[in-house]
Formats: C-alpha cells, sequence, structure tokens
C-alpha cells in the first residue's frame, strides 16, 4: 500500500468551454509513505495541478486518486475529511490568507480541526516558531504583510495541522535565503520524526537535492520520472532540454572531471562536494 | 522639468559639494529617505535614512531579509508611496510634488512582487496593451509592442487566453511583458523570477541585461536568487531598513560573514570555495562567482 498512487490521473479544465485545457495527462504514480519528495518541471507543465488532486482541490476528470489504498472520492461528502490529512500550502499565500490577523489565520485550521482552545494556541505558536515569525507579528493584518512574510504566515497555517501528507506548493519562493534554509530544516526534522509524506513543489534544483529523497518531474502535462533524486540528476541533458536544471554545485564537478580532475560527476549537494574535495585533495598529496 | 533637474542639481552639489557632475547621470537619487506605513510617532520606521544613487543606465540588484524594506523602497520608485521623511528624486523629479506623477509613471515600469497584483484585463493581449493604451500610445504601435513583449516572455502563443486561467509562472511572464510594453526608461522587477523554472530565469534575465545594453534602461532588480545579484553592475544590501552593503557583486559577495549576518547567503560556487579558503586554508582568489570561475580555482590546484 501507498500513501499516495495515481492511476492514469487526467485533469481538463474548463471542459465545453473556449478553455478547455488538458493540464495533466494519464499520470500514474506510487509515493510510498515516509518520502519527501521534491516535484520539478517546467512553468505550466502541471505541478499544481497534480499536487491539488491529493487533497481533493480538484477531481480527477479521468483516473483515480488513492491515499493510503482508498480512492478519495468513493464518498464525495467524505471530501473534507481529506483536507485535514493532506495540507496544502498554495503557490500564491493571497490565495490562502483571509483572517484579520496573522495569529487568527494561523489559528484557523487547527480550530476547524474541533481543537480546544488551549491545544490551538500551543499548535499556532508552535507553527509561528518553525517559520520564524516574531510575535510582533502575530496582531498584525496578514495583508500588511512583506511577500516573504505572507508566504511564512500561510506556510504555518498548515503546519499547525500537523497533516499525514503536507503538499507545499512552491514554498520557498520569496524566502530570503536564511529563512528558505530555516524552513527547509525544519520540515526535513518535522518529516524524520513524524514519518510523514511530504510533497515539495521547487524550481530550486540545490534544494531539492539537498533535501528531498526522491524526485517526481513533470513535462508536458506527463510525468516524466519518479525515481531517487540522484538517478533524476543525473539525467542531465533531458533535464536541461525540458527547461530544468543540475544544481550548480554539480556543474562544477561535471567541469572538474572533465578537467581529469579525479572526482564523480554526481555530487549534488555541499556536504557531498566538500567530502569529495577532501578526498582527491589528499590523494593529490599521495600522489605527489 | 528643467527646474526642478536644476533643483537636484544645486541641492545635491550643497549636501555633497563636488559631486556635481556625478548628479547629472543619477537617474534615482534618495537622500535621507524615511518611511513609515503608518501616521503615528511610535510607528515603526519601515525605511531609516536611507541615502542612495542609481546611476543612468546601471543595472543595480537589491538584496535583503523578508521585510527589510526592498519592495517599499520599490514603491516609492513609481510613486505608489511617498517618503515620510527625506526625498526621493526620479530622473530629477520629485516624486512628493503631484505634477511629476504622470511623467515618473510613464518613465518607471514596475513589475510586482505578485503577479496577481498586476493583472487586470480578461485576455492576456488586452493585459499587455493595458499600460501602453493609458500613455496614449497610438493603436498600431501597440499591436506591434504587445507582440515584441509577448514573444520576448515566449509566451506569444497564450496572447487570447485569460491571465487567470494561467500558471503561476506563465502569469509572471504575462507582469514582464506588459512592462517592458511601455518601453520604459527605467525597469523595477521585484523578485520578477521567483516562480519560474531555470529556463525561464535564465531567459528572463538575458532580456533584461539586452534592454539594458542596447537601449541604455536603467535597472533595479530585486531578488533573493544570489546567482542574479551577481550579474549585475552593482549590489545593494538592505537590513531592517537600511542599507548594509553597497558594492560590485565581488566586494558584496566576498564578505560572506557579512552577507550572511543579514540573512542572506552566497552562490554554492563562492561557499566551496570559501570553505576550501577557510577550513583547508588553500590560497584561492575570495571572489569567485560563477560555475566556471569555481571550478577554474578548484582545478587549479590539481594542476
Ligand atoms: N484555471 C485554469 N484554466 C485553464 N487552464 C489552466 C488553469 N490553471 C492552469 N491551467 C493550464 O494548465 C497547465 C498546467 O498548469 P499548472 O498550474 O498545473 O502548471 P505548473 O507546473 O504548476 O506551472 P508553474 O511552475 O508555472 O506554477 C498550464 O498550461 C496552464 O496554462
Ligand atoms: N501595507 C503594509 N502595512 C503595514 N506594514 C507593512 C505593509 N507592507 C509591508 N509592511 C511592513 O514593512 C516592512 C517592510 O516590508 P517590505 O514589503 O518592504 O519588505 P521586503 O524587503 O520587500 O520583504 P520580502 O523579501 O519579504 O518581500 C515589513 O516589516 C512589513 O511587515
Ligand atoms: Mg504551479
Ligand atoms: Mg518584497
Amino acid at each position: 500500500m501507498y500513501a499516495i498512487e495515481a492511476q492514469n490521473l487526467t485533469y481538463t479544465y474548463g471542459i465545453k468551454t473556449p478553455f478547455e485545457k488538458t493540464a495533466i495527462r494519464d499520470v500514474s504514480v506510487q509515493i510510498p509513505a515516509g518520502e519527501f519528495v521534491g516535484v520539478i518541471g517546467h512553468t505550466g507543465s502541471g505541478k499544481s495541478t497534480l499536487i491539488q488532486h491529493i487533497n481533493g482541490l480538484l477531481r480527477p476528470t479521468s483516473g483515480k486518486l488513492l491515499l493510503n489504498g482508498k480512492d478519495i472520492w468513493e464518498n464525495p461528502k467524505e471530501i473534507r475529511k481529506v483536507r485535514f490529512s493532506a495540507g496544502l500550502v498554495f503557490q500564491y499565500p493571497e490565495h490562502q490568507l483571509f483572517e484579520t490577523t496573522v495569529y487568527k489565520d494561523i489559528a484557523f485550521g487547527p480550530t476547524n480541526m474541533g481543537l480546544s482552545e488551549e491545544e490551538v494556541r500551543l499548535r499556532v505558536e508552535e507553527a509561528a516558531e518553525f517559520t520564524g515569525i516574531s510575535s510582533a507579528l502575530m496582531d498584525q493584518s496578514p495583508f500588511e504583510l512583506s511577500g516573504g512574510q505572507k508566504r511564512r504566515v500561510a506556510i504555518a497555517g498548515v503546519i499547525a495541522m500537523r497533516p499525514e501528507v503536507l503538499i507545499l506548493d512552491e514554498p520557498t519562493a520569496g524566502l530570503d535565503p536564511r529563512g528558505r534554509d530555516k524552513i527547509l530544516d525544519r520540515l526535513r526534522r518535522y518529516h524524520q520524526a513524524q514519518k510523514n509524506t511530504v510533497l515539495l513543489v521547487s524550481h530550486s534544483m540545490e534544494d531539492v537535492a539537498e533535501y528531498c529523497t526522491s524526485a517526481l518531474v513533470m513535462n508536458r502535462g506527463t510525468l516524466f520520472a519518479y525515481d531517487t533524486v540522484e538517478n533524476v540528476f543525473c539525467r542531465t541533458e533531458e533535464l536541461e532540454q525540458m527547461g530544468l536544471a543540475i544544481p550548480a554545485i554539480t556543474q562544477v564537478f561535471h567541469r572538474l572531471a572533465a578537467a581529469g580532475i579525479p572526482v564523480s560527476r554526481n555530487v549534488f549537494t555541499m556536504d557531498a562536494a566538500k567530502q569529495a574535495l577532501s578526498a582527491a585533495l589528499e590523494g593529490r598529496g599521495r600522489n605527489a | 522639468m528643467h527646474e526642478s533637474i536644476l533643483c537636484v542639481i544645486l541641492y545635491i552639489s550643497m549636501a555633497c559639494p563636488g559631486e556635481r557632475i556625478l548628479a547629472l547621470t543619477e537617474y534615482i537619487h534618495a537622500v535621507n529617505l524615511s518611511f513609515s506605513y503608518q501616521n503615528e510617532p511610535e510607528a515603526p520606521q519601515v525605511l531609516k535614512d536611507v541615502s542612495l544613487s542609481v546611476e543612468k543606465g546601471s543595472f543595480v540588484a537589491v538584496l535583503g531579509h523578508n521585510g527589510s524594506g526592498k519592495s517599499t523602497l520599490a514603491k516609492h520608485m513609481n510613486v505608489i508611496l511617498l517618503p515620510s521623511g527625506g526625498s526621493l528624486f526620479v530622473n530629477g523629479m520629485d516624486t512628493s510634488l503631484e505634477e511629476h506623477l504622470w511623467e515618473i509613471r510613464q518613465q518607471v515600469g514596475m513589475v510586482f512582487q505578485n503577479p496577481d497584483n498586476q493583472l487586470v484585463a480578461t485576455v492576456v493581449e488586452e493585459d499587455v496593451a493595458f499600460a501602453p493604451e493609458n500613455m496614449g500610445v497610438p493603436p498600431e504601435e501597440i499591436r506591434r509592442r504587445v507582440e515584441e513583449a509577448l514573444r520576448t516572455v515566449g509566451m506569444w502563443d497564450f496572447r487570447d487566453h485569460a491571465p487567470h486561467r494561467l500558471s503561476g509562472g506563465q502569469k509572471q511572464r504575462i507582469a514582464i511583458a506588459g512592462v517592458l510594453a511601455m518601453h520604459p526608461d527605467c525597469i523595477v522587477l521585484d523578485e520578477p523570477t521567483a516562480m519560474l523554472d531555470p529556463r525561464g530565469r535564465r531567459e528572463v534575465l538575458e532580456t533584461i541585461h539586452r534592454l539594458n545594453r542596447e537601449s541604455g534602461m536603467t535597472v533595479i532588480l530585486i531578488t533573493h536568487y544570489m546567482d542574479e545579484a551577481a550579474q549585475a553592475d552593482r549590489v545593494v544590501v538592505m537590513d531592517s531598513g537600511t542599507v548594509i552593503a553597497d558594492g560590485t557583486p565581488k566586494e558584496v559577495f566576498s564578505q560572506v560573514e557579512l552577507i550572511r549576518s543579514a540573512g542572506l547567503d552566497v552562490p554554492q560556487t563562492t561557499d566551496l570555495v570559501h570553505w576550501l579558503r577557510t577550513e583547508k586554508g588553500l590560497d584561492l582568489p575570495a571572489d569567485c562567482l560563477t560555475v566556471e570561475e569555481a571550478a577554474d580555482a578548484v582545478a587549479k590546484l590539481f594542476s
């Protein structure tokens, strides 16, 4: 049984209107529980459309979406429950924020889950800490925040629900580098502690290489690959052809290997890069 | 207009004697600019005494942590916000004088942080035509500009789509096209590539660099991508409403600790070379920015 399974999933926007557009076509993929999946793909490739199926926001035009082996549309009346177990942070935080204060916005999800006031307060504080929202901002209107601050509030609102499946649509767009690293670190720890499944949509190949255990690649509305991060980033030419890239650090190692320096081309993270260079430098000492 | 330029020259020559000639080439000039979103004395100052000038035809990247005041500063350049203290001049025009509003808005195009706030029409083509129409550009010329702008951002095929039915990155491209069609003298881009794929980012960056080079368009680029900032002529770093660093990319990014303390980062390439210098004690240049520079520097260790 898989945490998430798509079976021949197809979705068409605006059926029988002039705007009719099939955004994803015949996508089949099986994601085991506990994966930290990086979802990548060119602009308009269908990433947002695909992930909005996982929490039941979109209903397949054809095909199925299963959570823990169960078709989420088996009983459409129960679809609200799916929204509590699969939490989605939208690509645009503005689409998610609506309360009068930051506190109320983060508290909205847990309150709706029927938690006690005390538990809600704990969760809001925890989520604010998680995303780096200072207590000074709690009483401010979410609409009077900077872009990156809004993004943090939107992430906090979903984290506070502690969903079994956590889906984030380009959550680091607009975050400053420290905020990005801190939130991704916290996500990784949360994922390791809770053993939940995380999907991270991102255009940063560096972040996907650094944090994810597997990568799902969309291309022109179809699934191009679902594989380990290493296997995906070995397919340099294909990725570049579809508008993607490999991490900058990997590009450095490609050049070094091409120049005859004894290092692997397949170095995807900063830690791996440092280890590889340390080893190569030591080797240099011995050979000389 | 001539009067106001004179005013600036006078003002600046009083403020900093000897810098008279510089003033003529300054496109944006902030003098002790302060700003607060509330009108109360106790209200937090979002911009604190910022003095900054941007030369005509230059390409300046603005970095800074979330909430450091980048968008607030940008909105002053397009007169969406007015200074609470100090002043801002755009091409010699004081933004606080209402008579300059129209002229400044024609000269300075702004791409907002969230494209949703910018897309106004129900059809992509009309959206891109909106600003030039308002500026009174003749219809024939508008059609030409719209096609040119949409082709530049790779969205010509989407010209009769509805903007709100596009993906995030597609919306971002339309917002950029809308401003390009104005043919502005200066373009202020607030995180224009935040949601683009790697190729899209590269293409948009190449386009604004080309316009900067070929038409002398002044570019102010706000970004959280350090590699984009590395390609600018100049990098300005904001921290809690003040400017804490200002220099060429090599000058700014070689100060790795300062950059990190401001909540920012250096490109992976710079990080690797910095680690070799500090942890391994190797003699490498402190200012490697690109993949090529980093690879060449490391390769030398093995030759
Ligand atoms: N509401 C809509 N109506 C019609 N077509 C749509 C709608 N939303 C998206 N599309 C189209 O469906 C396709 C897939 O869009 P989607 O938003 O899933 O892409 P994406 O991979 O998330 O892109 P991005 O990286 O730009 O966010 C695009 O071609 C887009 O134009
Ligand atoms: N409309 C508003 N009303 C009140 N305060 C605001 C408003 N917009 C922004 N602020 C506050 O002003 C400060 C600066 O915000 P600004 O949007 O300029 O930051 P920024 O540097 O662009 O950040 P980001 O990288 O997150 O976009 C922040 O503390 C923010 O909370
Ligand atoms: Mg999307
Ligand atoms: Mg901003």
